[in-house]
């Protein structure tokens, strides 16, 4: 009985668009969606960095290498911020990063894919975060509150670094003809990827079910694509690159882009493990935290001993 | 020599120093031991590279022949450039790293508190700025010194070996050639050797705390200065220069 009531003063507050806090009571299913999702973002941020950060030494300028080492240094940020705020839920960072090495828990599929060129840098500024952003600016409005206003802080940082890719690759369009060649050699690679990063149609969508009404997702999967398709269509116009999809067409009716069908079979395999880069990410990702074991090891027995001899003393 | 040569020569070489190892650090990005850390070593690559950028510029501005930063950091060859040995010596461990990093914040710290009273005002001006992100890395590396020297049997050894490896590099930074003379006596940079033995002391210090008893002395590092490396450095460059090297009719 009390259960019920508590339910209701917990939908209650959701209704009256007051912010759930950490300490507050919230349904085991309410936690346990909002773990699976925050972790999942976190994760993105941190392996995100991997297909940025090995063309860091690689850089064509030092403005581009300083630019791309403080992108990717604000992904680690933004990895570290969202840790934290799912800790506060009851899991450890530990448990969490377990489960990312045991595949219990995904990232996004997008860095699942290889960075080939230089004008990669650009297109995943402008296409990858830019998808990042329109999700984000709608989880800023999500009923838990660590995490809503954790997305207010990273969202000013997103929209940075969409800027900054839209520059390289624009500059790259406008640029020689092998750098034009990059440039649309990159868009045409991302795009697709791009597109499924906002998750399967509605239809087909099995995690929103109570997220909507609990409010911790504020827009569907096919809402928040079909922004991220219009913004970004004129973008690629402005600067003389083709999106590679023949099915995309201007619709005055709607107001809107109509586009393509996507491959949700290649979704689904690079969901399942079996993209162009799993093995990689992951592996990358599991040998840093192995050969980090020494050095946390470490760090720890000497704040042990800190702490021993402040007790003796 | 000529103090305006010497001057130019001066920026280069600390923009070299600076610009290696901060592209060794940059290799570690995404592979810090924990995400603190990472973050941590991304800052001291993003400081060097500032401190790159500004030295660069310097000596282009002197030298009034239209060089940028980029000219400096991707056109030349391997021999031009003259950076000590210390920051090409790789990676290794997160020990090695350290070791490193250590030795070179060190010296840096007190070659900038002094070079910021230079009566050139450009040297004296980047000196104070980079005093500040300096000491930050020196604290940051001697931290981990002791840590580790006083952490695990496991972090105690492995620091030892990294500091047996590192620490003869230390004498290349002391090393004084024409164009040092000239500016020490000129009364535009300190004369290191002023503040030798305040760095050992230092360094000695953090060894005391770290529990590390004896360091091994080993070849004394040279050749830095004047453009003979180390083979380390042939995988350094073809890596950092590669993509204005491959599309050399595209600005980037
Ligand atoms: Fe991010
Ligand atoms: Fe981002």
């Amino acid at each position: 009985m009390e259960d019920v009531s508590r339910l209701e003063a917990f939908q209650a507050k959701i209704d009256r668009e007051e912010k759930i806090e950490p300490k507050d009571w919230m349904p085991d299913a309410y936690r346990k969606h909002l773990v699976r999702q925050m972790s999942q973002h976190a994760h993105s941020e941190v392996v995100g960095m991997q297909p940025e950060g090995q063309w860091i030494t690689r850089a064509p300028s030092l403005r581009a290498k300083v630019v791309l080492l403080a992108k990717v240094q604000d992904e680690a940020g933004h990895g570290l911020y969202l840790y934290s705020a799912t800790e506060s839920l009851g899991i450890s960072r530990d448990e969490l990063l377990e489960q990312l090495h045991t595949e219990k828990a995904k990232y996004s599929s997008i860095f699942n894919y290889a960075t080939l060129n230089w004008a990669d840098m650009g297109a995943v500024g402008w296409l990858v975060d830019g998808a990042a952003i329109v999700n984000q600016v709608s989880l800023q409005r999500t009923s838990f509150g660590p995490y809503s206003r954790g997305m207010v802080r990273i969202c000013k940082e997103e929209s940075f670094h969409q800027r900054q890719g839209y520059e390289i690759v624009a500059d790259m369009a406008l640029g020689s003809p092998e750098q034009k060649q990059m440039a649309q050699d990159a868009l045409n690679r991302m795009w697709w990827p791009s597109l499924m990063m906002f998750g399967p149609h509605d239809a087909d969508s099995p995690n929103t079910g109570n997220a909507t009404k609990w409010k911790i997702k504020r827009e569907t999967n096919d809402e928040l694509r079909q922004k991220f398709i219009d913004k970004t269509i004129q973008q690629a116009t402005v600067i003389g690159l083709t999106v590679p999809d023949p099915d995309l067409n201007w619709n005055k009716e709607t107001g809107h882009y109509d586009f393509g069908e996507i491959d949700w079979s290649e979704l689904k395999e690079v969901i399942n493990g079996r993209g162009p880069c799993n093995k990689q990410r992951l592996k990358h990702h599991r040998a840093a935290h192995e050969e980090g074991a020494w050095v946390r090891e470490a760090a720890n027995a000497y704040a042990q001993k800190q702490s021993d001899k402040k007790k003796v003393a | 020599m000529d103090i305006n040569e010497a001057l130019i020569k001066y920026c280069l070489r600390l923009g070299d120093d600076a610009m290696i190892l901060g592209h060794r650090l940059s290799e570690l990005c995404s592979k810090g031991p924990y995400l603190e850390e990472d973050i941590a070593m991304t800052n001291i690559s993003l400081d060097l590279f500032g401190q790159t950028r500004m030295m660069y510029t310097t000596a282009g501005e002197i030298e009034g022949k239209g060089r940028t930063e980029d000219d400096f950091a991707y056109k030349r060859l391997e021999p031009e450039f003259q950076n000590v040995l210390l920051v090409e010596q790789p990676n290794g461990n997160f020990g090695n790293t350290m070791a490193r990093q250590m030795v070179f914040s060190v010296f840096y710290y007190y070659l900038f508190k002094e070079l910021q009273s230079s009566s050139n005002e450009k040297l004296a001006a980047f000196a104070a700025k980079s005093l500040k992100e300096t000491t930050y890395h020196m604290r940051h590396s001697c931290e981990w010194i002791v840590r580790l020297g006083d952490g695990t049997e496991e972090s105690h050894w492995k620091v030892q070996d990294a500091l047996n490896e590192i620490w003869s590099y230390r004498h290349e930074l002391f090393e004084k050639d024409e164009v040092d003379e000239t500016l020490i006596s000129a009364g535009l940079i300190p004369d290191t050797a002023t503040f030798k033995s305040a760095f050992e002391a230092s360094v000695q210090e953090v060894l005391d705390r770290a529990t590390i008893e004896e360091v091994e002395e080993g070849w004394k590092s040279t050749g830095g200065r004047i453009g003979h490396h180390s083979e380390y450095m042939g995988h350094i460059l073809p890596i950092f220069q590669s993509i204005p090297r491959t599309y050399p009719n595209s600005k980037w």
